[in-house]
This record gives C-alpha cells, structure tokens and sequence, in this order.
C-alpha cells in the first residue's frame, strides 16, 4: 500500500447524477486513518450513494476516489475484490443472509475466501460474536433476531475479515435508546481497539456527537460545514444550526415548492 | 408519440441484450460452480424440484384421468378405444408433459426463486455480498439456475409417468379396456424419437422457466411492490415464452 | 444439521424419482420392435413403385415385425426404388427366395415391408438381395385398372 498517501480516503471534486437529479456536485472529503469520521445530512441527499460510491458499487460521472492513494475507477474486478475485502459495511438493516443462521453469517466470508479448517472459522466466529455480545445467540436464524441484534451480528461479520475501514450504513435507524447506546459504544470500541478507520452514515445528531471525531455535513451535494461535534455545534450557519438543533423551518424550508398557497386555494390556478 | 415508440424499441433492445449477456454469464460460471459448490446446487435441487414435487405428481395424475376419459370416449367412436395408451402417451410426452409442467414450475419454482432473489435484492443481501467481495452471480444465482435446469427433466419425466398412471387407471380399471392392448398399442405406436422430443423440450423450457426467474428476481425494483411485480413478470414471461418455444421445436421436430 | 440431512434425503429421493421416471419413459413406453440397440443386417430390395413406404417402416414376417427399413433411395440407371432392410440378427435363417410386399396395415394405416418365406435352403445374409418383390398397390391404379378391364368387358358383351 501507498505509506505516501495522507488520508485512508480521499475524495476530490466527486459528480453524480441519477436520472435528471445531480446529488454531488463537487464534493471533496477527506478520512484520516484511525478516526470514527461522520458523514450527516438530511433525507435524501445521497449519503448511502456515497457509500455505494466509496466501494464502487456505482461509478461517478466524474472526480476522483482515492483509497490509500489509489484511484479505484483504474481497478480490475480482481483488484476491486481484493480491495473490497479491506472494507467492513454494515447496511441499514443489517443485511444478514436470511438462509443462513447466525454462526453461518460470520463465517460466510471466511469460508468463501480462506481455507481455514472448520475448528479455527469457529474459534474466529465465536470471538466476533462475543465481542458484540451474542455467543448465545449462534444458532438463531437472522429472522428470529430483533433489530438491534441483526444489527451487531451484522457487526461482527463486517469484523470477521479484520478490515482497515469500517463503514456504517445509518447505524441508529430504528433502534430503541438501548440498543442504540449498544451500536454506539461498540462503533467507538471496535475503532480504538482494533485500530481501524470508521465512516458512520447517519442523520442522529446526538448519536453522532457522542461517537464522531469529526463530522461532514452534507447538503445541495456539496460539504456544506466540517469539524468536530462541538464546532458544528456552536457554528453560525444557519443550515447547520438547523440540521444539529432540529428545527422545522430554515434553509431548508418546511414547504416543499408550491405555488402561492392562498391562489391555489381560491381556485385560480384551474381557470 | 413515434419517438416514444423509438424510445420504447430501443429500451426493448436494451433489455433484450442485457438478458442474452446474462444468460451467458450463467452459463460460463456454470461449469466451475457445478464443480466446486456442489452443495450449493443440491439445495435448490431440492427447493426446486423436491418441493415441486406434490403438485407436479398430483397434476400429472388428474392430466393423465382426463386423458384418459377423452381418449376413451372420443375413440370409442371409432371402435378403436384400445389406442386410448396411444393416445395418452403421445400427448403426454411430446406436449403436455412439457407445457404444463414447466407452466407449474413456473408458478411454483418460478415464483419462489423470483421472489428471494428480489428481496435478497431489496434487503440489501446481495450490495452485502458484493460488499463482502462475494459475486452474488456465482453466489446465489447460478446454483439457483442450475438446480432449476436440472430439476425440470426429472419433474417432466415424473409428470409423464404419473399422467400414464392415471390414464391407465381411468381408462383399464374404470372403462375396462383390456390392460394389454393399452399397453401393446402404446408401444407399438410410441418411437423413441417421441421421448427425445420431450425430454428435449422439457430441458429448454426448464432453461428459459429458469433464467427468467432468476433475471426478473436479480432486476427486480428493491421494494415490496417491485418484487411482487417481478414473481408476476416471471409466470407471465414464463408462460408466453414456453408456448412460442413449444410451437418453434414442435415445427422443427415434424 | 438436521436441516442439511433432509435436504440431502429430500434431493436424493427426488432425484432418484427422477431417474427412474426418465428410464421408464426411455425404455418402456417406446416400442420393444426398436432395433436401434440390436445387432442387425442389411438386405436390399428393387422396386418399381414403394407407394408411400417411409423409413422405419417396420419389416414383419407372419405378422411379426422383425426389422425395420433402413433407408430409401433412387436408383437412376436402373430406374427403381433402392430400399434397405434392416433385420435383427436373431432372425438369420429366412429363405433367400422369400418374396417381399409393400402392404398396408388396415385400411387407411401406414406402409410396411411383408416378408413371406421360401423354400430355398440358402438364407438370407448381410448385404444379400431379395429377388421376388412386390409393388406397393396405388389406389389410383386400381381403380383405374377396374374401370379399364369393366370397359372391355361391356364391349365383350
């Protein structure tokens, strides 16, 4: 790997459309290694593509991604695999493969890539699977796992290959304040103890200050703000204000486009 | 209204090709995944064809009665009622064997495969496997494929031998046309060419029942609605493509 | 693991559902008079006329099929129909003077090859002729033939 390259990844001046809609239009970010770094931003503005962007699973119109100082748009298949394997994605939902039980899930990767014997894959999964707190729960089919469960199962066959960087696809959606205290402390755990890079995708404010080292905030497919938790906090912006303190109305306006509300009622528009 | 026509022959076109490509993905991948997920492949034989199999025997009998009781009551016109075997083994074999498994195949494999396959698509399960540097194709697709390509000469065979079962019942045990003469006038006007007929539509018709599954599933919109809307395209393709296809081969096959 | 077991009981039975059904298919149902397997031998037979003989037809003796015609063709000199008989060996001791007809199996059936034997003590072996044959019978013909000699039989009158 490229020791020269200052930042895990780097994104410069990324273009995206789907459809007739642009959702990056110029973005630029940068992830430092080591660090648990957020990515926020209201519904819909492309964080998930993002993601799908960073392991192409989609191509940029134009702009470039470097992993490690890599531009990956000049990986082969082989390549992309080999680097994908460097990646830990936990999706939304968890993504657990419902014709598999629980052990069988962590094992999955380490059985299609290694040759490992049967005893060695089960002392690897059972570590995981400790460290997220469900040994006891090897046996169970994902279906019968609750939300937060599949979620930290999920966690722990992201870990099973050992990546350099883990992603995390809106991690807290959905999850009562237990289980998300859970996903929270085990994101910041998994990052120092093992070393890792994190990318949280999310829009949980609270969430995000209590486990970010730096955040980006994301809108009109641009960086709108960036930095620790407490300077977004205290920032002047009035989107950012909106977006970190949760207000109804602001820069991004609580009307979605319409025209003028008093002639529609009165009718004039139908004649 | 002609540039949407355009437009429309064009995204036809698209699809069209990108369903060839597909095919012939499956098809590379098919020998290595045969060789060495062996296991893979028996499980969707058996989600396949051993989960297929009630419904395809119970057709095949009530197929082969009804066969049976027209044969009868047709020939019997004709004083020729003994050729009711004839009769019965010949539709079944070179046409209703084939169709009307693979349409039941379709409903029930087709539908099944369909479905999983779309919501493995709307959970995420397969960006999950492409995340884990796991091709989904060789994956989940191909053993899917393969066991429903083998599934469906054995279903048809099945079905044939079970119609025979309920013809034989009808027309030697209810209508009392002598057992023997069923038999001999089966044999003796049923060529080997017919069974390769068969069995050769029933491998097509298992392929096409198969790959539209498996693409409609893999392409299917990721939500609720778009994998509904998938196992429906998958039965309807399913259906119209086996029929033209059984035409084309029978025209061939005379 | 109990799972896998009876999948695998499960696929097995199916399979082997499977395999019999095609078997019985393949080899019960089509006629036992099929000599695709057997040994054989041809014999060659001139025609001026083979009606609408095809090949396959089946080649009976005494009302039991014994072979099957095995390829018909034109020869030009000669100006006669080639057929090829094809016979299984088990029957190798027919009388090379038998006689072979181009009959009809009942009244509106398919065309077959009636072998009818001789006395000769020579048989019939690979590659031999049969010498005393006899044309398909075309209904036109005989119609024709009928109306012709009932003419001249009127004028006789």
């Amino acid at each position: 790997m490229n020791d020269a390259a200052e930042y895990l990844i780097e994104i410069r001046d990324l273009h995206y459309t789907r459809g007739q809609r642009a959702i990056f239009t110029g973005l630029n970010i940068c992830i430092p290694r080591g660090q648990v770094i957020a990515i926020m931003g209201p519904s819909g503005t492309g964080k998930t593509t993002l993601l799908h962007l960073i392991t192409r699973q989609l191509v940029p119109d134009s702009g470039t991604i470097l992993v490690d100082g890599v531009d990956i748009a000049t990986l082969n298949q082989k390549e992309l695999y080999r680097l994908r394997r460097r990646f830990g994605v936990l999706f939304q939902n968890g993504a657990l493969l419902t014709d598999l039980s629980v052990f069988e899930n962590v094992a999955f990767p380490l059985r299609e890539h290694t040759d490992l014997p049967n005893r060695l894959i089960r002392h690897v999964v059972l570590t995981k699977l400790h460290a997220v707190g469900l040994r006891g729960a090897a046996d169970m089919m994902p279906a019968e796992l609750s939300g937060g469960m599949a979620r930290r199962v999920a966690l722990a066959r992201a870990m099973v290959m050992d990546p350099d960087i883990l992603i995390y696809d809106e991690p807290f959606v959905g999850l009562d304040p237990i289980s998300m205290g859970v996903i929270v402390r085990l994101v910041r755990k998994m990052n120092d103890v093992l070393g890792v890079s994190s990318i949280l995708v999310s829009h949980d404010v609270q969430e995000i200050t209590a486990v970010a080292d730096r955040s980006y905030l994301i809108s009109d497919g641009k960086v709108a703000a960036s930095g620790s938790p407490d300077e977004l906090n205290k920032a002047s912006s009035d989107l950012v204000r909106q977006f970190m303190h949760g207000m109804a109305d602001g820069p991004v306006a609580f009307h979605f486009d319409a025209p003028d509300y008093a002639e529609q009622l009165l009718g004039r528009d139908a004649e | 209204m002609l540039k949407d026509l355009y437009r429309t022959f064009l995204e036809f076109l698209r699809t069209f090709g990108a369903l060839q490509l597909f095919f012939l993905r499956l098809i590379a991948y098919s020998p290595a995944v045969l060789v060495r997920r062996f296991g893979l492949v028996v499980v969707q034989v058996f989600n396949a064809g051993a989960l297929s199999l009630v419904i395809i025997m119970t057709c095949g009998f009530f197929v082969g009665g009804v066969l049976g009781l027209q044969g009868y009551s047709n020939l019997a016109k004709f004083n020729a009622e003994d050729s009711v075997g004839a009769f019965a083994a010949l539709s079944l074999l070179k046409e209703l064997g084939p169709v009307i498994t693979a349409l039941l195949f379709a409903g029930r494999a087709g539908t099944a495969l369909a479905s999983e396959i779309g919501l493995m698509r709307a959970t995420e399960q397969l960006s999950a496997m492409e995340m884990m540097a796991v091709d989904p194709l060789r994956r989940v697709l191909v053993p899917r494929f393969l066991g429903a390509v083998i599934s469906m000469p054995m279903l048809t065979a099945i079905f044939c031998v079970l119609g025979l079962l309920g013809a034989h019942l009808v027309a030697v045990d209810m209508l009392g046309v002598d057992s023997g003469a069923f038999w001999q006038q089966m044999r003796s006007s049923v060529e080997s060419s017919d069974v390769w007929e068969g069995i050769i539509k029933s491998v097509v018709f298992g392929i096409a029942a198969s790959l539209f599954a498996v693409w409609e599933g893999y392409n299917a919109i990721p939500t609720a609605e778009g994998v509904g809307r998938a196992t429906t395209r998958t039965v309807v393709i399913t259906a119209v493509s086996v029929l033209v296809l059984d035409f084309m081969i029978t025209a061939v096959a005379i | 693991m109990q799972q896998t077991r009876s999948i695998e009981m499960g696929t097995g039975l199916f399979v082997l559902l499977g395999m019999g059904a095609l078997f019985f298919l393949t080899t019960q149902i089509t006629g036992s008079n099929d000599f695709s397997g057997a040994k054989t031998y041809k014999v060659t037979a001139e025609f001026d006329n083979i009606g609408s003989l095809k090949i396959r037809a089946p080649v009976s003796i005494s009302g039991v099929t014994i072979g099957r015609v095995k390829s018909v063709s034109f020869d030009k000199e000669k100006l006669k129909a080639i057929v090829i008989l094809e016979i299984d060996s088990q029957y190798d001791q027919i009388p090379d003077d038998s006689d072979a007809a181009i009959l009809t199996s009942g009244l509106l059936g398919s065309q077959y090859i009636g072998l009818q034997a001789g006395g000769s003590l020579d048989s019939l072996v690979d590659g031999s002729e049969i010498y005393y044959v006899q044309d398909a019978i075309v209904i036109e013909n005989l119609i024709s033939k009928y109306l012709f000699s009932q003419g001249s039989k009127d004028k006789e009158d």
